[in-house]
């Protein structure tokens, strides 16, 4: 039985959806933000937002990491692969176009050596079957995925792997969070914490969200789940009473997973780092410390992101910032569609923009 | 003792060429057009006739629920039948690799004669090529097919508001087996392509009040509704809860993140009936193996979308896939 069924059941989302309507104050607007790009799919593919009343608004924030990642960090992709190196990757930065319109998918064509892989420890089996080529792991992701990005570096040393290293622009939520609390033009009342994050970090990482007077609710990714969260913010936001609310505890402990976060630690150190539309945030980043520097691409390969300024009309920087919506870009559905993106919130199946594109428009 | 390989010579067109014909190509294909080994083979056609061609070059050339061969003629087969022609003849044209595994190569030609058989379809002509090593990898086959058109199951303008939309089987299975047995991302599993010829499915609701029926290959249920909407310019309303799927099937699609509407079949097919007759076809269908898990999943609208009513109770739309199935990151 898939244990993920009693949450999708339409009884119980037709109760919880009630209960919203019920809940929300006909005389306002409700705004909550999803940090994450799987809850920015999962919402899309799930209809939620034809389950919630009018006035209550889900806007998508900087939590897809294909779509944070700087032009100039994508470029890099391809440099390596112009050196000749086999980069090994996730499924979504495939799509992602460098600055001069080119994929992944274009690169291996033209018989480039790109390899999907599912988890970055599958790299280790590619460069020990082929020693006679050198791997890079594309490495990008926020704390959920940054723990698996950093046991890869650490199996690579300890296996004394000398034809494999690691391009790390991983991120990390806090300097996001606290853009978007300064922002004066985004009213929030809550925000649906990014379920995955939290199973790392733990629940104290969303402590300046309800100082700041916001609701912080921890949410699972199932309809029911995803409901369940919106009620608890509406909820918060009328009693004004707000506080974090872990509604996934069949995953996510309070204290996320310490032993994930030793090795985040041990492998990597807080740098700043230049997020799509939103600039240089400073402690955001991380990056490969000196003990492990022999696994660091940038530094192998001596390589260094431009500072490149995103294409021309789009408009993912503001949509990361929840400030206006896909369809308020105007290459939306026009010159940007998944087949031919020209953003990154196009590119990756979990951006705010190919979401929209595929199940809303 | 060495593993016998396919040599140059067997498409070399001398002695070994007649013995590969002799020895694998009539043994398994046998009957009375073929065996005359003309230069080109002369059919009865006297009524109006259907002609498709589909070219194979799936990798693994063998999966779990079949191989190149067998795929090579359900899928010519299927789109004859869907099209609404009962299958006749069919065409085989294998490209090799120098080098390839004589018994696979035998196993191939093998299991595409048992599924023609199982058909009831004659392999009335072919071709064998090898290519040399390094040219192609593995093996190539191309069939064509030709049928007698019982009617016509093509015809967009034939589509009214209120038709209702069957899928013949449960969906998502053969993409996610080739993608097991390529051994990808590290997952294993016992899912079994639903690879299957549907003419004798099709045959049992031609004289139903059918409309249109298309099969749900590659882009899966997702591409077929769409590409029906945009040329007959109607819409679909389609009820997530009503689309059959296995459970294991669901499962894998939900930890890749790949939507089980856009993944591939290669014995499901759309149907699109009226909804009076609705109910008898559904019958018909499950009295067939191919049809046993035929459902009734939505019907057509006039609205110019395909809407899905999700599982769970919301709304969204269904759009066209994209080119390439790729795994999310987390």
């Amino acid at each position: 039985m898939n244990p993920n069924i009693p949450f999708r059941d339409k009884e119980t989302a037709l109760k919880v959806s009630r209960s919203i309507k019920n809940e929300a104050d006909a005389s306002r607007t409700y705004k909550i933000m999803e940090v994450c790009g799987t809850h920015t799919m999962a919402i899309a593919r799930s209809g939620l937002r034809s389950m919630l009343p009018a006035n209550v608004e889900l806007i998508s924030g900087p939590g897809c990491p294909v779509c944070v990642t700087s032009q100039g960090e994508i470029d890099l992709f391809f440099e390596l692969l112009n050196c000749g190196v086999s980069v090994a990757s996730f499924g979504d930065l495939l799509r992602i176009p460098g600055s001069n319109g080119e994929t992944l998918i274009d690169k291996r064509a033209r018989g480039a050596d790109v390899n999907v892989v599912y988890s970055p420890l599958d790299t280790i089996k590619l460069a020990e079957n082929n020693l006679d080529k050198h791997y890079t792991f594309l490495g990008i992701g926020f704390e959920t995925t940054a723990p698996a990005v950093a046991a890869l570096i650490m199996a690579a040393k300890e296996k004394g792997l000398k034809n494999l290293s690691v391009l790390s622009f991983c991120k990390t939520m806090p300097a996001a969070f606290d853009l978007i609390l300064s922002d004066k033009e985004l009213h929030l009342d809550g925000f649906l914490c990014p379920g995955h994050v939290t199973a790392i970090t733990g629940v104290q990482l969303y402590e300046p969200l309800v100082k700041a007077g916001k609701a912080a609710v921890v949410a699972g990714f199932e309809p029911v789940e995803m409901l369940d969260a919106v009620y608890e913010i509406i909820k918060q936001a009328n009693s004004k009473d707000f506080h974090i609310v872990n509604k996934y505890r069949r995953v996510v402990p309070d204290d996320g997973n310490a032993q994930a976060r030793a090795i985040l630690s041990k492998v990597f150190y807080e740098s700043d780092a230049v997020w799509r539309g939103l600039g240089e945030l400073k402690k955001s980043g991380l990056s490969i410390r000196e003990e492990y520097a022999e696994y660091d691409a940038l530094k192998h390969f001596n390589l260094k992101p431009k500072n490149i300024t995103e294409i021309k009309g789009c408009k993912c920087g503001q949509v990361l910032t929840g400030k206006i919506k896909p369809q308020d870009c105007p290459l939306f559905a026009k010159r940007c569609t998944p087949e031919n993106p020209v953003g990154p919130c196009m590119v990756s199946g979990e951006g705010t923009c190919a979401a929209y594109y595929k199940f809303l428009r | 003792m060495e593993e016998k390989i396919v040599t140059l010579s067997i498409g070399g067109g001398g002695r070994q060429t007649s013995n590969f014909i002799k020895d694998i190509i009539l043994k398994y294909f046998d009957n009375d057009i073929l065996n005359n080994l003309g230069d080109a083979s002369h059919l009865e056609t006297s009524t109006n006739t259907a002609f498709t061609t589909d070219s194979f070059v799936i990798r693994p050339e063998f999966f779990n629920g079949g191989n190149i061969g067998k795929l090579s003629i359900c899928g010519t087969v299927n789109d004859l039948a869907v099209s609404g022609a009962e299958p006749l003849y069919l065409s085989f044209a294998l490209i090799v690799a120098e080098g390839y595994s004589y018994e696979k190569l035998e196993k191939i030609v093998e299991s595409a004669a048992a599924e023609a058989k199982k058909a009831g379809v004659k392999i009335v002509c072919g071709d064998t090529k090898v290519v040399e090593r390094g040219g192609i990898d593995g093996v190539i086959i191309n069939t064509c097919g030709v049928g007698r058109v019982i009617k016509n199951l093509n015809d967009f303008s034939s589509l009214k508001e209120g038709d209702k939309v069957i899928v013949t089987s449960d969906i998502a299975r053969h993409g996610m087996a080739v993608m097991l047995e390529r051994g990808q991302f590290g997952f294993a599993g016992n899912i079994a392509s639903d690879c299957a010829c549907l003419n004798h499915m099709m045959k049992a609701v031609y004289h139903y009040n059918v409309k249109f029926s298309r099969d749900a290959t590659r882009g899966g249920l997702a591409a077929v509704l769409n590409e029906i909407a945009e040329q007959s310019g109607k819409g679909f309303l389609i009820d997530e809860e009503k689309i059959p799927l296995r459970q294991e099937v669901a499962e894998l699609c939900d930890t890749l993140g790949f939507d089980p509407l856009s993944v591939a079949n290669e014995g499901a097919a759309v149907i699109i009936c009226s909804s009076e007759d609705c109910e008898k076809v559904l019958a018909a269908l499950k009295s067939v193996k191919e049809g046993e898990r035929a459902a009734v999943i939505g019907e057509v609208t006039n609205d110019n979308k395909v809407v899905l009513n999700t599982i769970s109770g919301g709304k969204r739309h269904i759009d066209l896939p994209p080119g390439e199935l790729l795994p999310r990151i987390c």
